[in-house]
């Protein structure tokens, strides 16, 4: 009985596999079909984009080892960045003054995110954990600090989903999850990932339901928070996937990876759209970042550089030297109007360029 | 692992075995002198961590390496790479070099770098990973002058994946103190290591010593060009591996990168992930059980199912983004007021705080969409101005208690559920609002268990509603138009 049981599952499984296998090959054929033109074709029309005279605007100096993260406050001035000698330092990048500095029980602090208030921050790293810190004036930052989460493996990033009540984690235990800040409970849990979680984003839609991953697995996964379930998936990296962003009109995603390339898979046609590359670029990227109107994109590399890309052309704008080791962490400033880049060189740079004006 | 991360920098911390093993394949390579085996059992100090031993594919740095010598192969080549001479110089020759103009010359013409500086870029790189190096200097990097610089044996390729020991280094340094040539004399900081490791292994430093001398008793046998080259390899190869102060190492591996790698169960893991890649397509393994499959057919099913929009359509909608964004992209168009980044004050930050002076740029805004309408908290007031005088601002209320929903703590969300649905969806709501019956029904069977995500579907029926009825006429309104002409206005005036 037992063994006729195990047949038929065999035959399932064989007929199973086939049907997979003829599904997978339709795909493959539908998808073929949408291929009508290239994205650089369509952009032929727009100008070149040039730019002169790039020059770092503001300078970090104060971390005594590699910063590994930062993340702009929502007052589009303040910088949280978090290094590898186990301090997280809050900077009023405006005047390039330290506000905070706090020692964190952990070398190695992976990740560090804002709160949408502006008055709390939360990381983590090889600690497993994630820890929220109240932001005052007043007292001793780190005296409130309150351990929300804690994952199998090292978290990796962390990210405020919309409120400062929750918070978003991924994880080398190949896991998202979403955490209540104020009880510490494990609201959702997100499995589908078969490596490292190295980065997330949350979708800039108007619910905030949605948001991506990357991983050491070479996937990119889009996750409805209210389930818990991937909902779109997207291959094609070559190697771990270390930068997920989301370009600014939700409607698709940019990604860096340790293949060298970035690149652009658009969440209505379910494919990539666009890969940046060169031969000349043989270093992983880190950390990609866009600009407000979604034409640029910004990647730090492990080749100490940035570079700039033309999404739409598929090009290269330009590239950005000046950090004296890997760049680890790039971002954007919430308005639009600064890059800002962080090194294993120590130092955090902002950056700002443009075509228009001239620089005094 | 901290303990070793943190001791090594975060250089990897490889299972000590393979590091000697590797070590002592190097030791009989170079020196082909049996005593030599007898490193490993000094290394007992180890912590002895039970690693998988990773191979070099698993390296993070494996793709960089493999590209990186792809190039070296090129430039290697005998007829159309890098010309390689032996030159002669007063009273003696320098064997196979080459010089760094000439390398950057060659990047320039069959690499597809933009520039001199890219190709300077890449080419520093490349030193500092040790494929290059300069021939008397501690200094991994390239200048595009007539400095030398000689290829390092592919033996000392950092692809070798090895991480030496330090007995390996305190060796070396040694041999070098016996040497009595001034090319090979310690520098500075190579002296302070020698000091600081001679301190470390003083138990064993008679043993390191008798090694020492072995292998410079092997040197002094050979050519004495062949001698001049090894010398020079080798000295590259401790360059890489333990860099002259503030010189980056470039064997370090990403801690991330290095955790993973580390990780016990990842043998177990390489296997399933070709089955897991992706959880919808990527091949099968037999073993997989049934409910596996019929989850991946389903996912397959979805995809297939899913319309899917062309290339070209998402393409376009792409460039009417940027159109319509250009103007508010910091790195395209100046904004109002002066990038606080570059005029040093803060007015533009400033100026978004008060709600005086809206200008026609952040106004016409509003008419992209409803989210950036309700982005803009001067937009959303006047928005709800609007829906006040036509009598159903209920919809924007409940759609935004529903948001504010989604973003309290646990703890409140329950009694604010309830809340919501008295106010606006309960038989006998204060305020009701209109939603079609399916979206009634889900909410209210949502509500036997109200969590956060209960409304949602009511929620995204009302925004819809909004978007397509009163947004719209909102943008249409008089009330809308007055207010940007009016900010027009406004910024003329301030500018004159």
């Amino acid at each position: 009985m037992d063994l006729e049981n195990k047949e038929n599952q065999s035959e399932t499984i064989e007929s199973l596999t086939k049907e997979a296998e003829t599904l997978k090959k339709k795909l493959e054929d539908e998808r073929q079909k949408l291929n009508d033109v290239t994205l650089a074709q369509v952009a032929e029309r727009l100008d070149i984009i040039n730019y002169m005279n790039i020059k770092p605007r503001r300078t970090l100096k104060g971390h005594q080892a590699k910063v590994l993260c930062s993340d702009w406050s929502p007052d589009k001035r303040h910088i949280v960045s978090s290094s590898q000698d186990g301090k997280m330092i809050i900077w009023d990048a405006f005047t390039t003054n330290k506000e905070h500095a706090v020692t964190m029980p952990t070398t190695w602090v992976m990740a560090c995110a804002y709160a949408p208030s502006g008055n709390l921050v939360a990381c983590g790293g090889l600690d497993n954990k994630v820890t929220v810190y109240p932001l005052s004036l007043e007292e001793d930052v780190s005296l409130k600090k309150k351990t929300v989460g804690t994952h199998t493996s090292y978290m990796s990033c962390c990210i405020f989903p919309n409120s400062d009540q929750q918070i978003l984690t991924g994880s080398g235990d190949s896991t998202c999850a979403l955490w209540d800040v104020e009880s510490g409970q494990l609201l959702q849990s997100f499995h589908g990932h078969s490596s490292d979680v190295m980065a997330i984003d949350l979708a800039p839609s108007e619910t905030g339901n949605t948001f991506v991953s990357g991983s050491c697995d070479k996937m990119v996964l889009i996750w409805d928070m209210r389930t818990g379930n991937c909902v779109q998936s997207f291959e094609g990296h070559e190697s771990d996937v270390n930068s997920v962003k989301f370009h600014p009109s939700g409607d698709a995603v940019g990604t860096g990876s340790d293949d060298a390339t970035c690149r652009l898979f658009d969440l209505r046609a379910d494919k990539e759209i666009a890969i940046y590359s060169k031969e000349s670029i043989i270093f992983g990227s880190n950390s990609v970042d866009f600009s407000v109107s979604g034409r640029l994109l910004f990647a730090g590399y492990n080749d100490y550089t940035v570079n700039v890309w033309d999404t739409l052309k598929c090009a290269r704008v330009c590239l950005l030297y000046g950090h004296e080791n890997r760049v680890s962490c790039l971002q954007v400033s919430p308005d639009g109007t600064a890059l800002s880049t962080g090194s294993w060189d120590y130092t955090l740079r902002v950056i700002f360029f443009c075509k228009n004006y001239i620089f005094v | 692992m901290k303990l070793v991360l943190a001791r090594g920098g975060n250089r990897s911390s490889k299972d000590s075995n393979m590091v000697t093993m590797n070590s002592d394949k190097a030791a009989t390579k170079r020196k082909p002198e049996p005593n030599n085996g007898g490193c490993t059992k000094i290394n007992n100090e180890e912590p002895s961590h039970v690693h998988p031993v990773p191979t070099s594919e698993e390296s993070p740095n494996h793709l960089l390496y493999k590209k990186m010598e792809k190039i070296v192969e090129k430039m290697q080549d005998e007829t159309t790479g890098v010309p390689v001479r032996t030159v002669k110089s007063f009273m003696s020759k320098i064997p196979s070099v080459f010089t760094g103009s000439d390398l950057i010359m060659w990047m320039m013409k069959n690499l597809d770098v933009e520039d001199q500086q890219e190709a300077l870029h890449l080419a520093h790189l490349m030193a500092s990973h040790g494929y290059f190096f300069p021939i008397d200097d501690h200094m991994l990097t390239v200048k595009n002058d007539n400095t030398f610089y000689r290829f390092q044996t592919p033996y000392f390729w950092p692809s070798n994946c090895w991480e030496p020991e330090n007995t390996d280094y305190a060796v070396y340094l040694c041999k070098r103190t016996m040497q009595n040539k001034t090319r090979l004399e310690l520098a500075d900081y190579e002296a302070e290591n020698l000091a600081r490791l001679q301190k470390m292994f003083s138990r064993k430093w008679e043993f390191i010593f008798m090694q020492a001398e072995a292998q410079s008793k092997v040197d002094k046998k050979r050519d004495k060009l062949e001698r001049k080259v090894l010398d020079s390899q080798e000295r590259a190869f401790w360059d890489v591996h333990r860099p002259m102060p503030g010189c980056v190492n470039t064997t370090e591996i990403d801690i991330k990168k290095a955790c993973q790698m580390h990780k016990p169960i990842h043998g177990v893991k390489l296997v399933n992930l070709s089955s897991q890649l992706s959880p919808s397509t990527s091949g099968l393994a037999p073993q997989n059980n049934l409910e596996q499959m019929k989850k991946q057919i389903a996912l397959l099913k979805i995809r297939l199912d899913r319309r899917n929009i062309k290339i070209s359509k998402a393409a376009e909608s792409f460039v009417a983004y940027y159109e319509q964004y250009l103007e508010y992209d910091s790195f395209f168009v100046a904004p109002e007021y002066p990038n606080p980044w570059i005029s040093d004050s803060p007015e533009l930050w400033e100026q978004e705080k008060t709600a005086k002076d809206i200008s026609a740029r952040r106004v016409k805004r509003w008419a992209f969409s409803l989210q950036e309408l309700l982005q803009d908290s001067v937009g959303r007031e006047h928005f709800i101005k609007f829906l006040d005088k036509e009598f159903s601002g209920e919809n924007l209320r409940f759609w935004e208690a529903v948001q504010e929903l989604k973003a309290l703590p646990q703890s409140q969300v329950q009694e604010k559920a309830m809340e919501i649905w008295g106010e606006f969806l309960a038989p006998d709501a204060s305020c009701p609002i209109n939603v079609d019956s399916r979206s009634n029904e889900l909410t209210k069977k949502n509500m036997e268990v109200p969590d956060r995500w209960g409304f949602d579907y009511a929620a995204s029926h009302v925004y819809h509603l909004m978007k397509s009825d009163s947004y719209s006429r909102y943008l249409r309104s008089e009330m809308y138009k007055e207010f940007l002409n009016g900010s027009k206005k406004k910024v003329r005036k301030s500018k004159t």
